[in-house]
């Protein structure tokens, strides 16, 4: 495994200094096959234990993902860069940060130890602002800013929270913290500083996942991100904070503090449910409003988690769907901004004149997006709605219910909008986008159409495996 | 003695929280650094000496030395006025600052323990939520970068506490450190530093729906 990582990160750095537009293609290629070879490898190798890093069913779903959406984002990339007709060099830069971003977030993923996984979340942070930073503006400055000072405030938490993880280790004799000896070992923590470790480190990886206390640097890194890097940060990066909120979250179901957990994870879901309803009602830009989609998605999957058991799994098929599906919705955005020339609804409008295979990505993305059947999402809402019933928690569920209803609302207003109703007294002949640059969504589109009528047998095993890893 | 230090540590962040000049700020976190160095060396006594001499140096150099002058170097070339401008009044900040530290302690004294085990508890946890506060009542970027530059040391103090069994941990702290100040150096030497010149958050506002 460590073959791999290295081979990427010299990658990136070939990349970085590279001059050549040629060579530049050339290790793209390599790296989409690393990639690829690396993934291979970790599904053959389920269970395999390294010093540093393993390959466990969370790790494979996670790192399968990002595969899919780094190879169709670096697609998207050519046109996207070809029309900010920027120098060769910053080009480069762009390929070498999403080439570092990636390899760094597949090492998080796979990471057995919680130092090891917090050390690449860090160097996450670092790539992720070289691509915010790409356009140079003075907007994107902010945006940068903004989600370096946030990323590194939410890091420094996390590293607490591994402090006060081994403050409460100190009685029960253990000098390692990897995963599976913490979890093996969970029931002789002292609570009370188990309590502190499972806030700060919840806290800190918020960041990443989007999520309440710390949405704020997602939201405005996938505004001002280009779009196909804005899709990485809606589906790998959030599923790195989720990851990590997941692998705590093993740790403390088995202890007597579990149901204290689940509480605070149910007020942050809530609390970030509440707070998307609320701007998306009133955003008028584009990107923006699929950002406060994702917090949305992700505070339903938290709440998954915090239904336990069957909301586990629910909770794990809605992030590998939120996952496919919302990268399509940015990718297809971009395309819009480059025909618009503008991402504000107000701006915009009557897309189906210019492309039609793109309205249908925009509209079927739509339809998925909101949980219609036959989308996966609608499968993962059922069953964690469900639990809350089984579980008596009418109020809550009545709560996020109107909640999602103003949100489908929202997003179905301005999303029609865009697409059908052109802009009074505008005649301007626009771009008209090629079929080949929808295609890709129009896959992902169908995935998760698929995963909703006929999920594949061997996924759900990985999730039932993932399932009976959490709760032990 | 270390006690004796880390009491030293939270009275200088009472000084941090009522000064009004930046060079003052700059002149406390140096202040950190020589007294963290100490701490270290006080504390870390089981640890083998390479690492040791890693960490002590690490403390003294970048901590006590390196940040504060290039900090005071980016306040001369950009002209920063000299105020830190806070939005509370001074007197406000130290009521609550005084209601945080006991209400600390008496949280550190519920977790069971004696409150002489707990001091490197108490004291990064106040140093923490002093650097959290300079970050949210202050306008300027630069004075957000020296509230995040405390926390920095909050950990490294907390990280002391388990040093002894973990020395990874204190490790890895170094290298948040570092990280830390890559980021600011490479903030202030590029070209953001030129657009962030005299930056104050308020024109930092138009990223909003």
């Amino acid at each position: 495994m460590y073959i791999f990582f290295i081979t990427n990160l010299i990658i990136g750095c070939f990349l970085a200094i590279n001059r050549s537009k040629i060579i530049k293609n050339i290790l793209l290629g390599i790296f989409i096959l690393v990639n690829a070879l690396f993934t291979l490898y970790s599904i053959k190798n389920i269970g395999l234990k390294g010093t540093f890093f393993n390959s466990d069913p969370l790790s494979v779903i996670f790192t399968t993902i990002l595969f899919i959406i780094s190879t169709i984002s670096i697609f998207h990339s050519y046109p996207y860069l070809k029309w900010q007709q920027k120098k060769e060099r910053e080009h480069n830069f762009y390929f070498a940060a999403m080439v570092i971003l990636v390899t760094a977030l597949n090492a998080a993923y796979s990471a057995n130890h919680i130092a090891i996984t917090w050390v690449f979340v860090e160097i996450t942070t670092i790539s992720a602002s070289f691509l915010i930073y790409y356009r140079r503006t003075e907007l994107t400055l902010e945006a940068t800013w903004k989600y370096i000072f946030v990323c590194s405030i939410s890091v420094t938490f996390i590293f607490i929270g591994i402090l006060f993880l081994s403050i409460s280790m100190k009685n029960s004799a253990v000098s390692e913290m990897t995963y599976d000896i913490l979890m093996e070992k969970a029931q002789t923590f002292d609570p009370f500083w188990l309590k502190m470790a499972f806030i700060f480190i919840f806290t800190g990886f918020t960041a990443k996942a989007g999520l309440f206390p710390m949405y704020t640097a997602g939201i405005d890194a996938k505004d001002k991100a280009p779009s196909p890097a804005g899709a990485i940060f809606a589906s790998g990066v959030m599923n790195v904070g989720l990851c990590g909120i997941i692998r705590t979250y093993a740790i403390i179901h088995r202890t007597e503090i579990l149901s204290w957990s689940k509480t605070v994870l149910t007020i942050s879901a809530l609390i970030s449910i509440f707070i998307a309803s609320v701007y998306i009602m009133k955003v008028l830009n584009f990107k923006r409003m699929l950002a406060y989609s994702s917090v949305e998605h992700m505070g339903i999957i938290t709440l998954g988690l915090a239904m336990g058991g069957p909301g586990i799994f629910a909770a794990l098929f809605h992030s590998i769907n939120h996952s496919l599906i919302k990268p399509a919705l940015f990718y297809q955005s971009g395309i819009f901004y480059r025909v618009f020339g503008s991402k504000f609804i107000n701006e915009t409008g009557g897309f189906i004149k210019y492309s039609i295979s793109g309205s249908l990505v925009l509209l079927f993305g739509y339809l998925l997006v909101i949980a219609v059947p036959p989308s996966g999402l609608f499968i993962s809402e059922f069953i964690i709605f469900k639990e809350m019933f089984i579980q008596g928690k009418f109020l809550l569920m009545a709560a996020v219910m109107i909640l999602i209803t103003v949100i489908i609302w929202a997003l179905g207003r301005n999303i029609l909008k865009a697409t059908f109703v052109p802009i009074s007294g505008d005649d301007r002949s626009l771009e008209k986008p090629s079929f080949i640059e929808s295609f890709p969504q129009l896959c992902l589109i169908l995935c998760v159409a698929l995963m909703g009528t006929y999920p594949p047998q061997s996924i759900l095993k990985l999730l039932e495996e993932v399932v009976s890893m959490v709760i032990g | 003695m270390v006690n004796l230090i880390l009491l030293t540590i939270l009275a200088t962040l009472f000084f941090i929280i009522t000064a009004w000049r930046l060079v003052t700020y700059l002149q406390i976190l140096s202040l950190q650094g020589f007294l963290l160095f100490f701490a270290a060396y006080l504390s870390l006594s089981s640890m083998n000496s390479a690492n040791l001499l890693f960490i002590l140096l690490e403390t003294i150099i970048v901590k006590a030395v390196a940040i504060p002058f290039f900090l005071s170097y980016v306040l001369k070339r950009n002209n920063i006025t000299r105020e830190a401008e806070p939005i509370i009044p001074t007197f406000i900040s130290l009521v609550l600052m005084v209601i945080a530290v006991i209400a600390i302690f008496f949280f550190s004294y519920s977790s069971g323990y004696s409150i002489f085990d707990n001091l490197y508890f108490v004291v990064s946890l106040t140093t923490i939520f002093a650097g959290l506060y300079i970050i949210m009542s202050r306008r300027k970027i630069i004075t957000h970068v020296m509230g995040y530059l405390i926390i920095e040391n909050g950990v490294f103090i907390l990280s002391l506490a388990v040093g002894n069994e973990m020395p990874i941990l204190v490790n890895l702290g170094i290298l948040l450190d570092i990280f830390a100040s890559v980021l600011t150096l490479g903030i202030f030497f590029n070209r953001i530093g030129d657009v962030f010149k005299d930056a104050d958050v308020t024109k930092l506002q138009s990223l909003k729906d």
